[in-house]
């Protein structure tokens, strides 16, 4: 199969967490909106892993996944802070620092 | 198949090394030692790591090696200006985030709550800060030396994910101060998702992740050049956020308000001169021979960015709102040494940033002195008359406030001067108008809060001045000298930057 077919996968995959991102009000459905970009950022490696022939992309591919939990651990934590000050995980809510 | 052992350089990687070791010390600090004791411990652990780190890097720094980890970092005469840059801002900022009055007392319990009042009278104090602090100039020494897009990517994360916390732990307007973690952690995370991306298409282009490989491709010509431009366009997304360029600078000036001042302080300082480290190298190493595909593009941003914040700026009431647009401004500022891509140009964003990371941390501190019962005031209205009432603090502001515009006999006269001069050299007048017409109107605002204080009479409810600690008369101390000594004197540190300053590639 053609490898390129990954690339238009990982694209897409991409695309939807962008508009997720913007779209979406509830903070921990943005952040799944982040992870899924991520995700499509180790798709695009491992596929290019493969069209290059190398390994760096795969290797590439298990930095990112340590890095993700990372931030998911940095994430929640902040996302359930201010979800137990307001009741709410709205991104429109958190609105008082002037625009 | 057979495994090599790396070879590692560990005394060109020491700095870096000893500061994450003083980071996991401060994190058994918190284990082991009795609450009482603990600040002075932190602190102590916190200034000897960075001060030791200091001392290895002046060590070590005529030595240079593009394998001191591999492939992963380089270390150079760049690398080690912008290294020692970080850790004499870093040092600055931590006697500034040793004022704990500027910290929540438990930032687990909700605001307003009776944990939160019983943390307060318990005078319980969040000591944390020291090794998140500490994790993030790790994170930032190891930025601007990443020669792999590997260990860009980490150390990207390293630097981030504290300064995420770190925002979200004021003790006054906690609200405010979590919803400027949540903003920055959300629109972090979104374009570190947009550097991976990018970075993915660069490895994809040049089938290598080193800065060295990728300029062998680019150079060689041999890939496709949608994977490049395409590459290009993303990894420049995530570096522009962290530095607030103009598109993309949503975050900072609510993260500026947002965040207790010393963080906001450490960040506008720090990440800056760690991002700008990293898109010089990136830009100058590896994609340097591809300046046709992205100078264009950089060019309009950096104008954009610059006249962008010097017009939002003279809008904001809020003093910490004025000089996060001034930030936007400056990165504006920096980008035409980026867009230069000569030594002249690599030369004057050093000394720009050092000069400018000095003067930011300095009026920071500023900023939390000016006080009423409720924590700090940010309203520039309440600010007027306070230099009748307290005349060497406002002056001192003032001052600082001159080196942002770039008046002379202060470091801000010298960079501007020197980065624009670079820029024009290397055929750029557009960014040279761009520069000095967004000068002058950022001088207006500049000025303006100058005037507020001394010539208009105080109002009311006005805000007063607190007695500085010793601590924060350190940093204010510390940072007014130096910005200005470098705007009488500044030929021999314009001398070492200019004989030290290259990228080995």
């Amino acid at each position: 199969m053609n490898p390129n077919n990954y690339l238009y996968v990982a694209s897409l995959l991409f695309t939807i967490g962008a508009v997720g991102v913007v779209v979406r009000r509830n903070a921990i459905v943005v952040f799944m909106c982040v992870e899924l970009m991520l995700n499509a950022a180790n798709l695009a490696f491992v596929t290019f892993s493969r069209i290059n022939g190398n390994l760096d992309g795969q290797v590439t591919a298990f930095f990112t996944m340590v890095v993700a939990a990372c931030e998911v651990v940095v994430g929640l934590a902040i996302i359930v802070t201010i979800y137990r000050s307001r009741r709410s995980a709205s991104v429109d809510d958190a609105s008082l620092l002037k625009r | 198949m057979t495994f090599t052992a790396p070879v590692l350089q560990y005394a060109l990687l020491a700095p870096i090394l000893i500061v994450l070791a003083g980071a996991l010390i401060g994190v058994l600090i918190e284990a082991f030692v009795r609450s009482s004791s603990r600040a002075s411990a932190q602190l102590f652990v916190a200034v000897a790591t960075i001060v030791i780190a200091f001392a290895q890097l002046v060590r070590v720094r005529g030595e240079g090696s593009i394998a001191a980890a591999m492939s992963a970092v380089t270390f150079d005469g760049a690398g080690v200006l912008l290294q020692g840059s970080i850790l004499v801002i870093a040092l600055i900022s931590l006697f500034l985030i040793a004022d704990q009055d500027n910290f929540t007392a438990a930032a687990a319990a909700v605001p307003g709550s009776l944990d939160e009042r019983e943390a307060h009278q318990a005078r319980v104090r969040t000591t944390e800060v020291f090794p998140l602090t500490l994790f993030a100039v790790a994170g930032m020494l190891l930025f601007p030396v990443s020669s792999d897009l590997i260990t860009l990517f980490v150390a990207l994360e390293m630097l981030s994910l504290p300064l995420y916390l770190m925002a979200g732990l004021s003790r006054y307007r906690r609200l405010a101060s979590q919803e400027a973690a949540l903003k920055y952690f959300l629109l972090g995370a979104f374009s570190s998702a947009f550097f991976l991306f990018g970075a993915a298409f660069l490895y994809g282009y040049s089938s290598s992740l080193t800065f060295a490989g990728i300029e062998a491709a680019v150079s060689g010509g041999a890939g496709n050049d949608v994977f490049l431009l395409l590459g290009i366009a993303f990894v420049s997304v995530g570096l522009l956020f962290k530095v607030g360029a103009f598109p993309f600078h949503a975050w900072s000036p609510d993260v500026y308000q947002g965040a207790p001042t010393p963080v906001t302080a450490f960040m506008a300082a720090a990440t800056k001169v760690a991002a700008f480290g990293a898109i010089l190298r990136i830009f100058y190493v590896s994609l340097g021979s591809a300046q046709s595909q992205w100078r264009p593009a950089l060019v309009v941003i950096a104008i954009a960015t610059m006249l962008f914040g010097s017009l939002v700026a003279i809008a904001q009431k809020d003093v910490k709102r004025m000089l996060a647009y001034s930030s936007i401004a400056h990165a504006g500022f920096l980008l035409s040494g980026v867009i230069a891509l000569s030594k002249a140009g690599l030369d004057a964003s050093i000394f720009y940033l050092f000069a400018y990371g000095v003067a930011t941390v300095g009026g920071f501190a500023i900023v939390t002195l000016v006080r009423d019962s409720a924590g700090e005031v940010t309203d520039l209205n309440r600010w007027s008359g306070l230099g009748k009432r307290s005349p060497i603090v406002a002056s001192t502001f003032a001052f600082f406030l001159l080196a942002f515009a770039g008046i002379p006999m202060t470091s801000g006269f010298i960079g501007k001067f020197s980065i624009f001069s670079a820029a024009y050299e290397s055929g750029n007048s557009a960014i040279l108008i761009a520069g000095v017409l967004s000068s002058a109107i950022a001088a207006f605002f500049y000025i303006r809060v100058i005037v507020l204080m001394f010539f208009k009479d105080p109002v009311e409810d006005g805000a007063s001045v607190v007695i500085p600690s010793a601590l924060t008369t350190t940093t204010i101390a510390i940072s007014a000298t130096i910005t200005l000594v470098l705007g009488i004197f500044p030929a021999p540190l314009i001398n070492f930057i200019a004989s030290t300053a290259v990228f080995l590639r």
